[in-house]
C-alpha cells in the first residue's frame, strides 16, 4: 500500500539564463532562430577554438545563488564532462562537478495539502554553471537525424537539491517558487514550454518505520510542472507495487512519456555513462573578491516576498496582493500601472478581475498584450473618476484586448464620456416626480424601497449626462426636501 | 641565389631591395619544387596565394612600410588552422578540412604581410617525435635523409633547415619544437604557455599546447615572437602580461649570469657525445663570465610518466569531437551513430593517436583517476615547485635538448616506451609552463646537429633568446647536406 511508504523527492532543475549571448562565445543565446543560424566555430567545437566564459553568465549564476539564499563559492573550477552524442560537438560538456559557483543553501516553501496550509524548508546542495547542448531534429519520412546547433553553448544553471521533497506537491510548490525566485532575480524567464526550465527527479520510498532512503530511480528530463508532479505520482505507484510484492526497486535512469503519463527505464546503473570529468584546460578557474559578491548582491532586484510585503504595506488584502506578486509579468505590470495612476487598489481589482480572467480564457498573451500599462491605468482612472461607467469600462478594456487602443478615444468615439450635468439632472428628477406621484408619496410616508425604482427611472433618463452617484444625491436630497 | 638567409638577412635584402618579394618567394616555390619531393616537408603548397600574398607585401615595402615580417616567406605546422587553407594535423581525419577560420597567430602574421608558403607536416595530431606518425608526409632529415627530422614539428624544423622557408611556427606540447629544431640543426623557441594564443591551434594537450618559432636564429625567433606574442580576446589562457621587446636582449652579457647545471639531465641514457657538446657549451658560457651553479630536480624520473597521464588525459578529450558528424573523416559504413563514430575514427586515426586516446581515456576512468590523474597532477605541482627553487638561484637552466641525435627512420618507432623516454629532457618545460629555447651546440661524429636548451622563468622569453644568441655569435653552424 502506497500509504505504508514515505516517499522521498530530490530535484536536478535545469534553469536556462537569460544572458544575451552564450555563455563560451558570443553567438545571440535566444530561443528559436532557423537552425544553425546562431553558432559560430566556438560553439560547433570546430578545430582549435577556445572557449571564452562570459562574465554575465556567471554574474547571473551568482545573483540566483543569492535569490535562493545559497552560499557563493569564490573559487568554481569548470570540469569537462565527456561523453558522445550528436547533438555534442565537442564530445563533451563543460561544467562544474568539485568547485560549482554556488554551494548549500535553502529554499522555503508554502504550499497546500488536504486543504492544510503548510510550510517547508528545501536544502540545496550546489548550484553549478554549464553549457546546454544542441537539438537534434528527427526526420522519420527520410530516416535521418540532423542536428540543430543553435542551443549549444546556451548557459544553463543546474540547481541540486537535498531528497527533502516528500510529495508531488512538495516538488511543484519547490520548482515553481524556484522558478519564481529566478524570474524576479532577473537571470531567467523559466519558460518552460521554451524548455528554458526542466528536471532530472529523484524518487524513491522507505517504509515508515525505516532509518535509510531506499533505492531510487532517476526519471531525466521532466518539462513541465505537471509532468513533474505526475511522474512522481506515477513512481510512487510504481514502486510501492514492486515492494509490496516484496520486490527490489533497480537503481536505474527512466524517462517520462507525458502522453501515457508513465516512466519507462532507459538504462541502469551497469550502463551508467563514465563521465571521466576532469577540469577544463582552457578556462581559468573563476574568483570572486569580497566587493565582487557584494556589487552582485547589491544588483539583486525586488524579490517576491519583499514585494508582498509592500503590497501589504499598501493596503492591498494578502489574497490578492499573492496573485500578484506570484506571476511576476503581471506584477512588473501593475507596477507600471502604478507609475501612472497611483491607486493599487482599484488597479489590483481591476487587474486581478478583468484581466486575469482574459488572460485565463486566452484571450490576452499576456507577454505580449495589445494595450500599455498606462492605457490599463489610465482607464482604471477614467472608471474611478467616474468619467466612465464601470460597466462601460469593461467594454472598453474589451476592444484594447482584442485591437488595443486608446481608451479615452474609444470611450469617445462609443460616447460612453459622462458630463455631470446638474441642472438637467434637476429637471429629469422634477419630470419623474410629476410622472411617479405614487411612488414619490410612498417614499414620504416612510417606505425606502421605493429610493431603487425612482433613482432607476432618472439614472435612464440620465445616461451620459451624470454618474449614478451624483443621481443619487440629488435625489436623496430632493426628497428629504419634499 | 643564396636561400640560407635569416629572417633579419631576408628583411634587409627585401628592404634594400636587393631583390622582391615575388622573387624570393618564387626562389623558395622552386627550391620546394626541387627538393621536397625528397625530403617531403610539404603537405600543402599554397603557390599562387603566396605569390600574391609577396605581391601585396612588396605594396608596402616600396611604400617605406614594411613590419619586420613583411614579404617574409614562412611555413606553418599543419595544426595551426589557416582560413580557406587545409589544415589536416597530418590525420585521415582531418584529410578534407579547410578551416573557415584563422588562427590568431595566423592574423598577427597576415597583419604584417608575412608570405605563407605552405603548410607542413608533423606527427599526427602532435603526437609523436619523429614525424613519422603524419598520415601524409614522412618527413626527413635534411642533414641525412635516412633519419628521421624529429617531431612533432618535423616538418616545419625540416623546412627551415633545408632552406624551403624563411622561418617556420610550430607548436610545442612535450618538446615538439625543440627537439626537431635540434635534430635539424636549426633554432626553436617554445614560449611561456600563454604568451601566445593558442586560438586556432587544432588542441593536442591544453594546458602544455603552445605556438612557437622554429627558425635560424634566436634572433629570429625573436622577432617573430614579436609579431605574434600577446594577449587575445579568444583565448581564455592568454595572458594579459605586456608584451616586451624578445630581440632586446640579443647578444647578452653573460657576466654574472647565473646558470644552472641540473645534473639528473645529464645522467643515464644520454648519449656521451650530447653530453660533451652541451657540456661544453656551458664552458663557453663560463668563458664568457656566466657562473654555474649545480642543482638538482629530484622528480624528473617521474616527468615522463606524469606528462604522458596529462597529456593523454587531455588529448582523449580534445580527440572526442572527431566523430565523423561535422567535419573530418565521415564512413561510408551503414548502421547506427555508435557504428558511424566507432568506425570513422577507427578508419581516421593512426596507431599513436589511438594509443593515447586509450591512455587517456584509462587515466580519467572513474577508479583510476586518483592513481593516474591525479597522481600525476600532484606531481605537476611539486616539478614547478622544483624550478621555482632553482631559479630563486639562477637565471638559466641548461639542459640538452635530446638525449640523442637524429635516429634512424623507424629505429624507435615501434618501441612507444622508448619513445616517450626520449622526451625527459623536454617536458618538465611544458610541466612547468616555463618558456625554453633549443639552438644547436655541435655536431656528431657522423655531423649530425647536438642541440642545447636554455630554459628560462616565466614570460623570460627576451633573456633566453639573448643569451642563445651569445652563444650563436661564437658557433659555427654547419648547413645540411640536402
Amino acid at each position: 500500500m502506497i500509504s505504508d511508504y514515505i516517499p522521498v523527492i530530490g530535484l536536478e532543475i535545469h534553469c536556462e539564463l537569460s544572458t544575451n549571448s552564450k555563455v563560451f562565445c558570443t553567438c545571440s543565446a535566444e530561443f528559436g532562430g532557423d537552425r544553425n543560424t546562431r553558432c559560430c566555430p566556438v560553439c560547433c567545437g570546430m578545430p582549435g577554438t577556445l572557449p571564452i566564459i562570459n562574465q554575465t553568465a556567471v554574474e547571473y549564476a551568482v545573483r540566483a545563488g543569492y535569490a535562493l539564499n545559497c552560499g557563493i563559492n569564490k573559487f568554481s573550477v569548470f570540469d569537462r564532462k565527456n561523453y558522445f552524442y550528436p547533438d555534442l560537438p565537442k564530445a563533451y560538456q563543460i561544467s562544474e562537478l568539485n568547485f560549482p559557483i554556488v554551494l548549500a543553501g535553502e529554499v522555503p516553501i508554502e504550499y497546500e495539502e488536504n486543504g492544510e496550509k503548510k510550510k517547508k524548508s528545501i536544502r540545496i546542495n550546489h548550484i553549478h554553471l554549464e553549457e546546454d547542448a544542441g537539438k537534434l531534429v528527427h526526420d522519420d519520412l527520410n530516416g535521418v537525424s540532423l542536428c540543430d546547433y543553435n542551443r549549444c553553448g546556451v548557459p544553463l544553471i543546474e540547481i541540486v537539491t537535498e531528497p527533502d521533497m516528500r510529495s508531488p506537491e512538495e516538488a511543484r510548490k519547490l520548482v515553481e517558487t524556484i522558478a519564481l525566485q529566478l524570474q524576479y532575480a532577473g537571470v531567467s524567464d523559466c519558460k518552460m514550454e521554451e524548455g528554458s526550465i526542466r528536471a532530472d527527479v529523484n524518487v524513491s520510498l522507505m517504509r515508515k518505520d525505516a532509518t535509510e532512503f531506499g533505492t531510487r530511480a532517476e526519471i531525466k528530463n521532466v518539462n513541465s510542472l505537471k509532468s513533474i508532479y505526475r511522474t512522481i505520482e506515477y513512481e510512487i505507484k510504481r514502486q510501492a507495487q514492486i515492494l509490496d510484492r516484496g520486490g527490489e526497486v533497480v537503481q536505474e535512469t527512466r524517462r517520462f512519456d507525458a502522453n501515457k503519463g508513465e516512466t519507462k527505464a532507459m538504462r541502469s546503473k551497469e550502463d551508467a555513462h563514465d563521465y571521466k570529468y576532469f577540469p577544463d584546460p582552457d578556462i581559468l578557474q573563476v574568483n570572486f573578491t569580497d566587493e565582487d559578491l557584494e556589487r552582485i548582491k547589491a544588483s539583486l532586484p525586488e524579490m517576491p516576498a519583499q514585494r508582498r510585503e509592500r503590497y501589504l504595506s499598501m493596503g492591498i488584502p494578502e489574497k490578492e496582493a499573492m496573485v500578484i506578486v506570484n506571476d511576476k509579468v503581471i506584477s512588473d505590470f501593475f507596477e507600471d500601472c502604478m507609475k501612472v495612476y497611483n491607486n493599487p487598489k482599484s488597479l489590483v481589482n481591476f487587474i486581478n478581475g478583468e484581466i486575469m480572467r482574459r488572460i485565463n480564457l486566452g484571450e490576452i498573451d499576456k507577454d505580449a498584450p495589445k494595450y500599455t500599462a498606462a492605457q490599463v491605468a489610465h482607464l482604471v482612472e477614467m472608471s474611478e473618476t467616474d468619467k466612465v461607467s464601470k460597466n462601460d469600462a469593461k467594454t472598453i478594456f474589451r476592444e484594447m484586448a482584442e485591437k488595443g487602443g486608446d481608451p479615452e478615444e474609444i470611450a469617445k468615439r462609443e460616447g460612453m464620456i459622462i458630463v455631470v450635468d446638474t441642472t438637467r439632472v434637476h429637471e429629469v428628477i422634477d419630470a419623474v416626480f410629476a410622472a411617479n406621484p405614487g411612488p414619490v408619496e410612498q417614499y414620504k410616508n416612510g417606505d425606502k424601497k421605493v429610493f431603487g425604482f425612482i433613482m432607476g427611472l432618472c439614472n435612464k433618463e440620465l445616461r451620459g449626462s451624470a454618474t449614478p452617484k451624483v443621481v443619487k444625491e440629488e435625489l436623496e436630497k430632493r426628497l428629504a426636501a419634499l | 641565389m643564396s636561400m640560407d638567409l635569416t629572417v633579419k638577412q631576408l628583411r634587409d635584402g627585401l628592404d634594400s631591395r636587393e631583390f622582391s618579394a615575388r622573387e624570393i618567394t618564387q626562389s623558395y616555390l622552386d627550391r620546394i619544387e626541387k627538393i621536397d619531393g625528397q625530403l617531403e616537408s610539404y603537405i600543402t603548397v599554397t603557390g599562387e596565394k603566396a605569390l600574391a600574398a609577396a605581391d601585396k607585401a612588396q605594396q608596402r615595402i616600396d611604400a617605406g612600410e614594411s613590419a619586420p615580417l613583411t614579404g617574409i616567406p614562412m611555413a606553418i605546422k599543419d595544426n595551426i588552422c589557416t582560413e580557406g587553407v587545409l589544415t589536416t594535423c597530418a590525420s585521415r581525419m582531418l584529410e578534407n578540412f579547410v578551416p573557415p577560420y584563422n588562427a590568431t597567430v595566423m592574423d598577427r602574421l597576415e597583419a604584417q604581410d608575412t608570405v605563407l608558403l605552405g603548410k607542413v607536416s608533423m606527427d599526427e595530431f602532435a603526437m609523436g617525435g619523429s614525424t613519422q606518425t603524419s598520415a601524409f608526409k614522412k618527413t626527413k632529415n635534411p642533414f641525412d635523409l635516412t633519419r628521421v627530422p624529429g617531431g612533432s614539428s618535423g616538418g616545419s624544423a625540416a623546412a627551415v633547415s633545408a632552406d624551403l622557408c624563411g622561418a617556420a611556427l610550430g607548436s610545442d606540447t612535450g618538446g615538439s619544437i625543440r627537439q626537431p629544431a635540434s635534430f635539424c640543426g636549426v633554432t626553436g623557441l617554445k614560449p611561456t604557455y600563454g604568451r601566445v594564443s593558442r586560438y586556432g591551434l587544432v588542441a593536442f594537450a591544453s594546458s602544455f599546447d603552445q605556438i612557437g618559432p622554429i627558425a635560424r636564429s634566436a634572433e629570429d625567433c625573436g622577432i617573430i615572437l614579436n609579431a605574434i606574442a600577446g594577449y587575445d580576446y579568444h583565448d581564455g589562457t592568454a595572458s594579459k602580461l605586456p608584451v616586451e621587446d624578445y630581440t632586446a636582449k640579443l647578444g647578452m652579457d653573460m657576466k654574472g649570469k647565473k646558470i644552472a647545471y641540473v645534473s639528473e639531465f645529464f645522467g643515464e641514457g644520454v648519449d656521451d657525445e650530447v653530453r660533451n657538446s652541451v657540456l661544453a657549451a656551458i664552458d663557453s658560457y663560463k668563458a664568457m663570465g656566466a657562473q654555474v651553479v649545480e642543482c638538482s630536480m629530484p622528480s624528473l624520473k617521474y616527468a615522463i610518466a606524469a606528462y604522458y597521464l596529462i597529456a593523454s588525459a587531455e588529448a582523449s578529450s580534445n580527440l572526442a569531437r572527431y566523430d565523423g558528424i561535422k567535419y573530418g573523416h565521415r564512413s561510408e559504413v551503414e548502421g547506427s551513430y555508435n557504428d558511424l563514430v566507432i568506425a570513422s575514427r577507427s578508419e581516421g586515426f593512426g596507431d599513436e593517436v589511438k594509443r593515447r586516446i586509450l591512455l587517456g581515456n584509462y587515466a580519467l576512468s572513474s577508479g583510476y583517476y586518483d592513481a593516474y590523474y591525479g597522481k600525476a597532477m600532484g606531481l605537476r605541482q611539486r616539478i614547478r615547485e622544483e624550478y621555482a627553487g632553482i631559479f630563486e638561484k639562477c637565471d638559466l637552466i641548461i639542459t640538452p635538448t635530446a638525449p640523442s641525435v637524429a635516429y634512424g627512420i623507424n629505429e624507435n618507432i615501434h618501441d612507444p616506451r622508448k619513445m616517450y623516454q626520449a622526451d625527459f629532457c623536454t617536458v618538465t618545460v611544458n610541466i612547468a609552463s616555463l618558456p625554453a629555447i633549443s639552438t644547436t651546440c655541435g655536431y656528431n661524429a657522423d655531423g649530425m646537429p647536438i642541440g642545447m636548451s636554455i630554459v628560462g622563468n616565466m614570460w623570460k622569453e627576451a633573456d633566453i633568446i639573448g643569451a642563445a644568441d651569445a652563444f650563436e655569435k661564437t658557433f659555427v653552424r654547419r648547413s645540411a647536406a640536402l
